[in-house]
């Protein structure tokens, strides 16, 4: 059903305030019942887009379209948005009943069925019982709650989410992850998700869009992003990476013969059609596809020598940084502990092996 | 060991200089309901004895009842006057970018340091030459002129701690400006818009200098007050007076003191309370 892809579209929609470009020709589509995120670090223009969604910002340029509806000249009050703000907005004046059925006025609804509806709503985020509350005797994470129960009781096409964890406390985000995600499937509305904290986004999201300056540079599952990357930014801004300049030397139909900083002479399969013998590109390596050993394993060959610089213990796994010849900075390693049980001595200044397999690589383009 | 905190801990020096302190401010007014119940015409030690019949007086002082009535007239039109050019400006300038915003803020303010005998002949001069005639119209006029910048500086402070957030969410869940406005921008700012009316009808109140420039035939409680003292056996009576007018005022700050300690006003969603 090809109006289920494309539920929400953004078609090339800029944002200028005076001399600054927000948001610059973003063109996006979103299925129905999608958990979608916008992904990236401040000033990136995700939040523009969202309150562009929402109606509290026009678009310089460009059009947006919810359901087939064109929403653009649409005012925040009369679409089937709602949004969840990133400092929750609760009303200061009303109690979290109040707060919940703020949406419902228009309705027209006897005091019974209100009453149901705000018990529901209650009950959907967990917090029956606290409707008489005063809107400022909450915690944090139960104002996130109030605020999303208050979007969530118009039942609206989309909820727009603006950093709604980011207030929270660790365990607090991580538990509402859970129930985010479990509230999304369960009533499948379609979320957009703004945030810069990737970890987040990979768990919750269906889909993310990586943004910077204005512009979407990836847009992708979370496996996709985390495992083929299109650009350095990208990589870099998902999870921990490790870079090295490398030369073409030889191509031999897709595949490329490459001459990496540190790790020599490399093979890889599909290098893309540009990258011609003598052209420039990155090859990106994940820390926890390089491997350590106190002993040299050959494996294909792909072994270089090093010493461990430091060590960060993090219980389920160890973060080791591995400083090699003709590099700066140290190889960023991760071990599962159950990785390192044969090398249980490895700490400060041992000298390690740190080796790989030919298809952890990732071949970049220069920037 | 003490069990108070290194901050809570007594301090003598302290405490009599409080005592001082309070007795500075309130000593001064306490003479004013102790001889308004002093039986004789002369405010001097020792007090002779206590009577009422000052206060009896004063109920049957016609001209003083008239004064007060202006005086509540012109106090309750320029509070509301000022308050509400007050909501448009505090809104106005906390809300939306402005040209010259800075500039716009400071010549709001401006009446607040001129001195009140310089505006009160300035207006003057213009009303009579304009030919419009002196009455309680023009000293409300001339009371709205310096009420506005103390119920802007009022209102601002409150406009600047509604959070934009708030209004964008009332929008967001369906209302439209005028919904937003009473259903979210009014009860927050409400303690504001409160204190503003106090605090203009309080300066309306005991303003003197505009209202001797600015009253005709009709004078205000402070003007008449003035005419009064010119009689020594008036006095006994402007003290029961201004008694009664400190009750009210003691009445009316406890009152505000207790609606702003609620913070807000949740009355408007009553219609929609769950």
């Amino acid at each position: 059903m090809s109006g289920n892809d494309s539920y929400i579209v953004i078609e090339n929609v800029s944002k200028h305030f005076g001399p600054v470009i927000a948001v610059d020709q973003i063109d996006i589509s979103i299925r129905a019942g999608e958990f979608f995120s916008l992904l990236g670090a401040s000033g990136c223009g995700k939040t523009t887009l969202l309150r562009m969604l929402a109606g509290f910002e026009v678009p310089t340029s460009g059009e947006i379209y919810i359901d087939q509806m064109p929403v653009t000249a649409v005012p925040p009050h009369k679409r089937p948005t709602n949004m969840v703000f990133q400092n929750y907005a609760i009303f200061p004046h009303l109690n979290v009943r109040r707060n919940i059925a703020y949406g419902l006025r228009a309705a027209k609804l006897s005091k019974a069925e209100r009453d149901h509806k705000v018990d529901e709503a209650l009950e959907l985020v967990k917090l029956p019982g606290l409707g008489a509350r005063s809107a400022t005797e909450l915690s944090g994470g139960q104002r996130q709650r109030v605020a999303l129960a208050r979007a969530l009781i118009k039942r609206p096409k989309v909820l727009l989410l603006d950093e709604p964890l980011g207030a929270l406390d660790k365990k607090l985000r991580e538990e509402m992850q859970l129930e985010l995600r479990a509230l999304q499937q369960s009533l499948g509305i379609t979320f957009i998700f703004v945030t810069h904290d990737q970890e987040e986004a990979m768990t919750l999201s269906d889909r993310i869009a990586v943004m910077s300056q204005g512009r979407v540079l990836q847009m992708a599952s979370p496996k996709e992003i985390y495992d083929h990357p299109n650009s350095v930014e990208v990589a870099d801004f998902i999870g921990q990476m490790n870079f090295m300049d490398a030369i073409v030397t030889d191509r031999t139909g897709s595949s490329l013969v490459l001459d990496v900083a540190v790790l020599g002479q490399v093979t890889v399969a599909n290098g893309a059609a540009s990258l011609q013998p003598g052209a420039q590109a990155v090859v990106a390596i994940r820390p926890e596809r390089l491997s350590l050993s106190s002993t040299k394993t050959a494996r294909n060959g792909n072994c270089i020598e090093g010493a461990i610089q430091s060590v960060a213990y993090l219980g389920d796994r160890s973060h080791f940084y591995v400083s090699v010849n003709g590099r700066e900075q140290p190889l960023a390693v991760v071990a599962q502990d159950t990785d390192l049980a044969g090398a249980p001595s490895l700490g400060s200044k041992s000298k390690v092996w740190v080796s790989w397999q030919d298809d952890a690589l990732l071949l970049l383009p220069k920037d | 060991m003490s069990n108070v905190s290194y901050i809570q801990r007594p301090n003598r020096v302290l405490l009599i200089y409080a005592l001082i302190y309070l007795a500075y401010l309130y000593i001064p007014v306490l003479f004013l309901p102790l001889f308004s119940f002093n039986d004789s015409l002369y405010v001097a030690f020792p007090l002779k004895g206590f009577t009422t019949r000052w206060y009896v007086e004063m109920l049957d002082n016609e001209p003083m009842q008239a004064a007060l009535l202006n005086s509540l007239k012109v106090g309750v039109v320029a509070s509301i006057v000022a308050t509400l050019l007050g909501i448009f400006g505090a809104k106005a300038v906390s809300r939306y970018r402005i040209f010259a915003q800075k500039a716009v803020v400071s010549t709001i303010m401006l009446p607040l340091v001129i001195p009140g005998i310089i505006l009160g002949v300035a207006l003057l001069i213009l009303l009579s030459r304009l030919g419009i005639g002196l009455s309680l119209v023009t000293v409300t006029l001339g009371h709205i002129l310096i009420c506005v910048p103390f119920s802007m500086a009022t209102l601002m402070a409150r406009f600047e701690g509604l959070e934009a957030s708030f209004e964008e969410a009332a929008a967001d869940l369906g209302d439209n400006a005028w919904w937003v406005f009473w259903r979210v921008t009014f009860p927050v700012v409400f303690p504001g818009i409160l204190a503003s009316l106090l605090l203009c009808f309080t300066i309306s109140f005991d303003e003197f200098i505009m209202a001797f420039f600015l009253a005709g035939s009709d004078p205000t409680l402070p003007i008449f007050i003035y005419s009064q003292l010119r009689f020594p056996q008036k006095l006994p009576g402007v003290l029961a007076l201004g008694a009664c007018i400190l009750m009210v005022s003691f009445v009316v700050v406890f009152v505000s003191q207790w609606l702003q300690g609620r913070g807000g006003l949740a009355a408007i969603d009553k219609d929609h309370r769950p």
